[in-house]
């Protein structure tokens, strides 16, 4: 019953998230007939060209054509290159997925690590050190903390290569463009994870059953894991589900700046060549993937703690 | 009011000031700001005037060394740094501008603006910002000015209702029901009564959503798609240089440097004022 209620909200979200890129894409003063042949256009070129593309006819009508194709799972063409958009999605997301699933192989275990460091030894220097450093990090664009590791690591030392430009064979037979950009990822999304475990872990210590616990004589180091622990780490699923977010936004900035092939590149070229139905066909893929993972969150939470499964 | 009550406030609003990290933050704010607004009135060259060979190496003369064009480095970060924080800035403040009263209004009237404001909250939730960026630049081309609209939005959905349950609270106090007792309307009780209340929240929140204005601002003007190139701005500045990077690193690292010292330096002192009025940097809406 919840299942389906989550699903039927996901369900209406995407239609929004649908409207929204589409009005956003197409009603915008700017017009993408002459922004893509050039100011030299002549007008009849422009009209073939928006005629082509189904400008010509009203919005509502666009919308529509478009919408149903999407759910067949026809993307249409895109404009610079001719090539289906499902084509182009399916070449670049798998690095994607590559990139994204490494950063979070890394990043979660370390921010894990700090935060419940942090969150034991709350308001003692090693909590301070830790809070302030990711303070600071948190506030860094991605592209910024990518220059200077560029700068430092690839061109000062020339351990590593300044871009992850793919050549043949696939990002997996050369790992080594793989760690400027994860490491970039893990800088970023860390110390948010951090936040998150340590507000939680701090909260469990001084819980009322941890002090009992600590009064009765159990060890410290007892208290710390099975008593305290076992209960911070329940909302770990939430913060899973709010780094894999993250890692959606993220990548997009991080593989550009790397040149990394991934959906997130091909989404920032398509944006800057005016490529309408690339857009749409990859934000629509990237807000449904953001969705369901809000969706299993929650789910997984409800299944999780037995009191909200009863009030159901 | 008295000398003495006065001084208090004041010592109380300047009470964030004491921890020595504040301190450093405020110290390099001050230099940042004092580099994006006066710097240009002290640039050897002018920003777009072309004096050197492209990716020189820093010299006498260049002392950045040159960029792609073999314009002077150290004259475009002189000049660089005004548009990313002014447009931050007119982000944020059109952001209030438009959230502010729906969330007073929402929060006051109790109306059903609330249901609206929920299903905008969860469309834009449902989006990661950089994304809906993208999307509108895609619709509207690179013009920054559509893509300063575009990053209030994100924001006024939170902003709304952030005051509307900051307005929930007050609007059932003595002297808001004895204002709307004497017939006041509703726009000067919101004005009179319930506005001089919403500084507090306002400030905590605002520090933040600033930093996020910032962000997204230089985010785009990286990404090209923000202020068009013969200007200099700093995040364009890295990624008209990032073939560079191999020749004269200054070339990025400098104007890489000057955004991570704003940020960084904003968001200090943005979390010492919001622990300061009993409230956490929302680092959720830094990072989604």
């Amino acid at each position: 019953m919840y299942i389906a209620q989550r699903l039927a909200i996901g369900v209406a979200l995407l239609a929004l998230v649908s409207v929204l890129v589409f009005a956003a894409t197409q009603i915008l003063p700017g017009d993408a007939a002459s922004a893509i042949l050039g100011r030299s256009a002549t007008p009849a070129q422009k009209a073939i060209y928006r005629r082509q593309l189904g400008l010509d006819q009203p919005l509502p009508e666009q919308y529509w054509r478009w919408i149903s194709h999407v759910l067949r799972g026809d993307l249409g063409r895109s404009v610079a290159n001719q090539v289906p958009v499902t084509s182009f999605i399916s070449a670049r997301a798998g690095k994607s997925l590559v990139l994204a699933l490494a950063a979070l192989i890394v990043l979660l275990p370390v921010s894990v690590a700090f935060g419940v460091l942090a969150g034991i030894r709350r308001d003692r220097a090693v909590d301070h050190t830790i809070s302030v450093t990711s303070l600071a990090l948190i506030a860094l664009p991605e592209f910024v903390t990518a220059t200077f590791l560029i700068a430092f690591i690839a061109v000062a030392l020339k351990w590593l290569p300044p871009t992850s430009i793919v050549e043949t064979g696939g990002v997996l037979s050369n790992p080594t463009v793989l760690v400027l950009p994860v490491l970039t990822l893990c800088l970023t999304a860390t110390p948010y994870v951090i936040r998150m475990v340590r507000s939680g872990v701090s909260e469990t210590m001084s819980a009322d059953y941890v002090q009992m616990a600590r009064l009765s004589g159990i060890p410290e180091r007892r208290v710390v894991w099975r008593h305290a622990l076992r209960n911070a780490m329940a909302p770990t699923v939430q913060v899973l589900a709010l780094t894999l977010q993250y890692l959606i936004g993220g990548i997009v900035i991080v593989e550009t700046v790397f040149a990394y092939p991934g959906l997130g590149q091909g989404l920032v070229q398509a944006v800057i060549a005016r490529d309408i139905p690339t857009v749409q066909g990859v934000a629509m893929l990237l807000a449904a993937v953001y969705i369901v993972i809000n969706i299993v969150a929650d789910v997984i939470v409800v299944l999780l703690i037995p009191k909200l499964r009863t009030s159901l | 009011m008295s000398a003495i009550s006065v001084g208090r406030t004041l010592e109380r609003r300047l009470a964030f000031t004491r921890s020595w990290l504040v301190r450093i933050g405020l110290v390099v704010l001050a230099f940042v700001l004092g580099v994006a607004f006066i710097g240009p009135y002290f640039a050897p060259y002018s920003p777009s005037v072309i004096p050197g060979i492209p990716f020189s190496p820093p010299s006498g003369t260049y002392w950045l060394g040159n960029d792609y064009l073999g314009e002077d480095v150290f004259s475009r970060v002189l000049s660089g740094g005004r548009t990313v924080i002014l447009y931050g800035a007119l982000a944020t403040l059109l952001a209030y501008l438009v959230g502010g009263p729906i969330g007073l209004l929402a929060g006051y009237a109790r109306s059903r603006v609330d249901g609206v404001l929920m299903r905008a909250m969860d469309v834009l939730l449902a989006f990661p910002p950089i994304l809906f960026l993208l999307v509108v630049a895609t619709g509207a081309g690179a013009n920054i000015y559509a893509l300063v609209i575009a990053i209030a939005i994100i924001h006024i959905p939170s902003i709304a209702r952030i005051l509307r349950a900051a307005t929930m609270e007050i609007s059932v106090r003595g002297y808001v029901e004895a204002a709307a007792a004497r017939g006041d309307r509703t726009h000067v009780i919101l004005r009179r009564e319930i506005l001089p209340n919403m500084w507090g929240p306002i400030v905590a929140d605002g520090g933040p959503r600033f930093t996020v204005s910032i962000l997204l601002v230089a985010a785009v003007n990286f990404l090209g798609l923000g202020v068009a190139p013969p200007t200099a701005d700093w995040a364009l500045m890295i990624s008209e240089n990032r073939a560079g990077i191999t020749i004269n690193a200054w070339s990025v690292v400098a104007p890489a440097l000057m955004i991570a010292l704003l940020t960084v330096s904003i968001n200090l002192i943005a979390d010492a004022i919001a622990s300061g009025l009993g409230k956490s940097v929302d680092v959720e809406a830094l990072r989604r």
